[in-house]
């Protein structure tokens, strides 16, 4: 069995990453995120990466061996949505005590699984390794191995203790451990010619929801996507697809990369946001498809319900283009995600003034001035003061951003819109891009800012004789 | 009085606890211009942030001493120095409150050396206040770090004052106060013409307010020259059993003499309160507490009717589960299931047959026959499944807004808090339907049937203890 030091090596040395293999031998061995900053750092840990990774397989209880802290400072609190069992948001931890640090976790831990096989049934127990018991030395590998052999079940350990790295490194990690345990492990009932995987998609907010009637009605089967709203057997039978998307960038690259050599499952890399990329994503999905054997008019049947979805669709955008016309939007994501919005903001006649590409390399920033013209801004690392000053002095008319940021815009007074992992609204395929013009609409025009704008009327009298008393 | 009970589980499910750590970050946060950083591997920290965000709808400072594999085995000092010194030159905060996780206390960092061996390294940092607290997270819960940092905030800038200022009373707020709650105490307080400092003071930082400006460190709370002239007061307030330590801890510092309130929930609590406030100042009780007694007297009058004999399953925090839990049962309701984070004292004066130290499963289990079910946001998948009317309380509450102008104390909040059960319980009513009391017939047969049983069992039970 590879160490967990042998393991990230491996995903830092990721072949199909065309980025990591223009790095040097020395610098890949880095890994792909930057080295942090004690006391300028942000963002969650390889732990915190392999939860979010997983945790949408729903049927799965998800242990969490370590103290109170990573799972009781953040249970239940993801948007990824399931159609059927509700296991994975019950929140299971060892919650270890000081004696177990002294005397080990290895007991509670095994005892742990059991009482939740017990309790709850699930047809899997995933255990997360987190960094108090990884530092003390329990053998999270060692205990599921026995306990599988013991109840029958599989305990699959997902070793990313939060100190090992960031949350992307965490994604992959976890993307290790359904390759080493669980893909492959099951046969599904029957297969088809249209059985794709869909890897990298969580359903945050029911986006999956948004995809799957088009993939439906064109006959395709989702076999299994890793990991929104997922079942265990569905991820243990996946190498049975004909072929496989990979959204979400590069999160899980190294399970796309690997279920290729292994399985023989082409995959492409693509995205749902965006009127664009959705119909450039079912034109792929279809040619590989056809490429693997299916029939061929699946090809003419793909650019028919294109045709119709993305005239439905401008239809939408249009109703509310005039109101955005010209209007600027600064865009904090992850980095890549931004190009797949960027095109999808363009198409509803917005201007972004200004993007981050901290996580994006070179390559990526190339493409992002392809899209946004020579003159794009891009934010390396933006602290959240120079997005306050943007927004203050109006070079922007809406942030869109993930949730932490939020109160960087509201408290200047300005529309914000959350466009990351906690958000309610789901913006994915045709009808999201049409949602999400619908939601900036409506948050440009709210007749909220003009009343918080508005000053106290004892401020505007009074002003000079305040200002007098400033100087 | 009950038995304080603890769960023999190996496996937590659905954690009501907290860590220490965060609680610690949440006390720093009630000072103003503090960067609160954990010592520990950024998930530490980004845990806690997007909690308090979540819960307080508010930007959050929060720092990290980004600790990985090899620094955390080799010792954290270089990182906790890096961290000091990255945060003074990006924010110069005026303080620094450090907080150490189950990380870095396995290995077993010296960080109070740590500190020292900083500060003798980096003249610069003379005027910034570094305060540090250890919090493990395998030890205690939430109210246990705040606790602890409060402590440690008094050891590191309390000092005795020989100039007294007459009218001052310092007061100690524990983790269960909301913003809302701390302005109703000060404004309480101030009607007797003192006037209050707050350690710590989140409803500077927290209460949700525009401020002018950027600011990337706390912005709000108490100041560093309030915190160095605590001594300065002629009393302590300490609200709340977990700021005991820490009202004993001022006494000695400074000489001040404190006074412990275990809760401000419930007329009798705030009838002891404002006598004391009376007491202290000499001066009479204003007319406005006068009214809003007797607002409160009728309006628990008014809500006795839906309180009474109702069944409560309460999850909370030993501060917020003795404040609630006590006025629960003033109002006539059995706290038929009561499950908490961590020791206490008062643990075994709560008015219920048993508290267990436990988690929401626990509270769940118990929980099947009660009618109201009072714990924070992460009962809402339990609130679902039992099919109960469900309250919020305590952090974290992120599926509900104004979650930090909540108010429970004094007469106003007591008033509100009887009205908003009076209401849960009313929107429960029934119509009467033809059938309404056969059922009840039916009911009582077999309860007279069972009850039977359980009085032999009982019986028998206690036969044999004898």
């Amino acid at each position: 069995m590879a160490s967990l030091n042998e393991k990230v090596q491996d995903v830092f040395n990721e072949p199909a990453c065309d980025k990591n293999q223009a790095k040097g031998e020395k610098e890949r061995k880095k890994g792909c995120t930057k080295q942090l900053t004690p006391g300028a750092a942000a963002g969650g840990c390889a732990f915190d990466g392999a939860k979010i990774a997983l945790q949408p397989i729903t049927d799965v209880a998800h242990l969490v061996h370590g103290p109170i802290a990573c799972e009781g400072n953040g249970w239940d609190n993801r948007g990824a949505k399931s159609s059927d069992s509700k296991l994975y948001r019950t929140g299971f931890t060892t919650d270890i005590s000081e004696l177990d640090v002294i005397y080990g976790g290895e007991k509670r831990l095994y005892k742990s699984i059991r009482e939740v096989l017990e309790k709850y049934n699930p047809p899997a127990v995933f255990v997360y390794q987190t960094c108090v018991t990884a530092l003390i030395g329990d053998d999270i590998e060692a205990v599921c191995k026995a306990a599988t052999t013991k109840f029958g079940k599989p305990i699959i350990p997902i070793n990313a203790p939060g100190f090992v790295g960031a949350k992307n490194l965490g994604n992959k990690l976890a993307g290790e451990a359904l390759l080493e345990y669980v893909i492959g492990t099951e046969e599904p009932e029957l297969t088809t010619p249209y059985d794709i995987n869909i890897i990298g998609e969580y359903n945050l907010a029911g986006e999956l929801w948004q995809i799957k009637p088009l993939l439906d009605e064109l006959g395709i089967r989702i076999l299994a996507c890793i990991s929104g709203d997922a079942k265990y057997k569905e991820v243990a039978y996946s190498h049975r697809a004909k072929a496989a998307m990979m959204v979400c960038s590069k999160a899980m690259i190294n399970v796309a990369r690997k279920m290729e050599e292994r399985y023989n499952i082409p995959f492409f890399e693509g995205s749902f946001y965006g009127i664009t990329d959705t119909s450039e994503s079912l034109r792929q999905i279809s040619k590989l498809l056809v490429q693997q054997g299916a029939a061929e008019d699946l090809l003419s049947r793909t650019e028919k319900l294109i045709f119709r979805e993305e005239t439905r669709a401008w239809e939408g955008i249009n109703r509310y283009r005039a109101k955005l016309q010209g209007k600027k939007v600064l865009l904090i994501t992850g980095g890549v995600k931004s190009w797949s919005v960027v095109s999808a903001l363009q198409e509803g006649g917005m201007e972004i003034v200004g993007t981050s590409v901290k996580k994006s390399t070179d390559e990526d920033k190339d493409k992002i001035k392809e899209l946004m013209g020579e003159d794009a801004h891009m934010f390396d690392d933006m602290r959240p003061r120079d997005m306050y000053a943007m927004l203050k002095e109006c070079r922007a008319d809406i942030m869109l951003s993930g949730g932490r940021s939020q109160f960087v815009a509201l408290k200047v007074k300005m529309p914000w819109l959350d466009i990351n992992q906690e958000r309610h609204h789901a913006y994915a395929g045709y009808v999201g891009m049409v949602e999400l013009v619908k939601q900036i609409e409506q948050a440009l025009y709210h007749p909220v800012w003009a009343q918080v704008r508005k000053p106290a009327p004892w401020e505007t009298e009074v002003s000079e004789v305040s200002e007098a008393k400033a100087a | 009085m009950a038995i304080v009970n603890t769960n023999h589980k190996a496996c937590t499910v659905n954690p009501l606890k907290m860590s220490q750590p965060i609680g610690a970050a949440l006390a720093f946060m009630g000072l103003n211009n503090c960067m609160p950083t954990l010592h520990g591997s950024q998930g530490c920290t980004s845990f806690g942030l997007v909690l308090f965000v979540r819960h307080f709808r508010e930007m959050i400072p929060m720092q990290t001493t980004a600790m990985n594999e090899v620094n955390t085995i080799l010792g954290g000092m270089e990182n906790i120095e890096q961290a000091i010194v990255n945060i003074w030159e990006r924010t110069k905060p005026a303080v620094i409150g450090l907080a150490s996780t189950g990380l870095t206390e396995t290995k077993g960092d010296d960080v109070n050396a740590y500190i020292k061996l900083i500060r003798a390294k980096h003249p610069e940092l003379a005027d910034t206040a570094i305060v540090y607290a250890s919090t493990p997270d395998y030890v205690g819960a939430f109210q246990d770090g705040w606790s602890k940092a409060a402590v440690c905030i008094i050891q590191e800038t309390a000092e005795p004052c020989q100039v007294k200022q007459v009218n001052r009373v310092n007061v100690l707020p524990g983790s269960h106060l909301t913003p809302a709650d701390i302005d109703e105490i000060r404004e309480i307080i101030e009607s007797f013409g003192l006037f209050a400092v707050f350690i710590p003071d989140i409803s500077g930082s927290l209460d949700g307010h525009i401020p002018e400006d950027f600011t990337p460190t706390t912005l709000g709370g108490t100041t560093v020259l309030e915190l160095r002239t605590m001594g300065a007061a002629r009393a302590t307030i300490a609200i709340g059993e977990q700021m005991h330590a820490a009202a004993i801890e001022l006494e000695m510092k400074t000489g001040v003499p404190y006074t412990m309130f275990d809760r401000l929930t419930g007329l009798d609590a705030n009838d002891n309160f404002v006598q004391f406030l009376s007491k202290l100042s000499g001066k009479p009780v204003a007319l406005k507490y006068r009214r809003q007694r007797s607002q409160l007297q009728d309006a628990m009058l008014d809500a006795h009717f839906y309180t009474g004999g109702k069944k409560i399953a309460i999850g909370a925090e030993p501060d917020l589960l003795w404040s609630l839990g006590s006025f629960l049962s003033e109002m006539g309701c059995e706290l038929a299931a009561v499950v908490t984070t961590t020791q206490s004292p008062l643990l075994e004066k709560m008015p219920a047959e048993e508290v267990l130290i436990g988690d929401l499963e626990d509270l769940e289990m118990r929980a099947k026959d009660c009618d109201l079910l009072i714990t924070h946001s992460h009962g809402r998948q339990m609130a679902e499944r039992l099919h109960i009317p469900f309250l919020r309380f305590g952090i974290p509450t992120f599926d509900r807004l104004g979650a930090a102008h909540k108010l429970t104390v004094g007469y106003r909040g007591t008033k509100e808090l009887a009205f908003e059960l009076a209401n849960t319980f009313l929107a429960e009513d029934h119509e009467a339907t033809p059938d309404s009391w056969r059922e009840t017939f039916q009911e009582i047969n077999t309860e007279v049937a069972s009850e039977a049983q359980t009085t032999c069992a009982s019986n028998g039970s206690c036969s044999s203890c004898n």
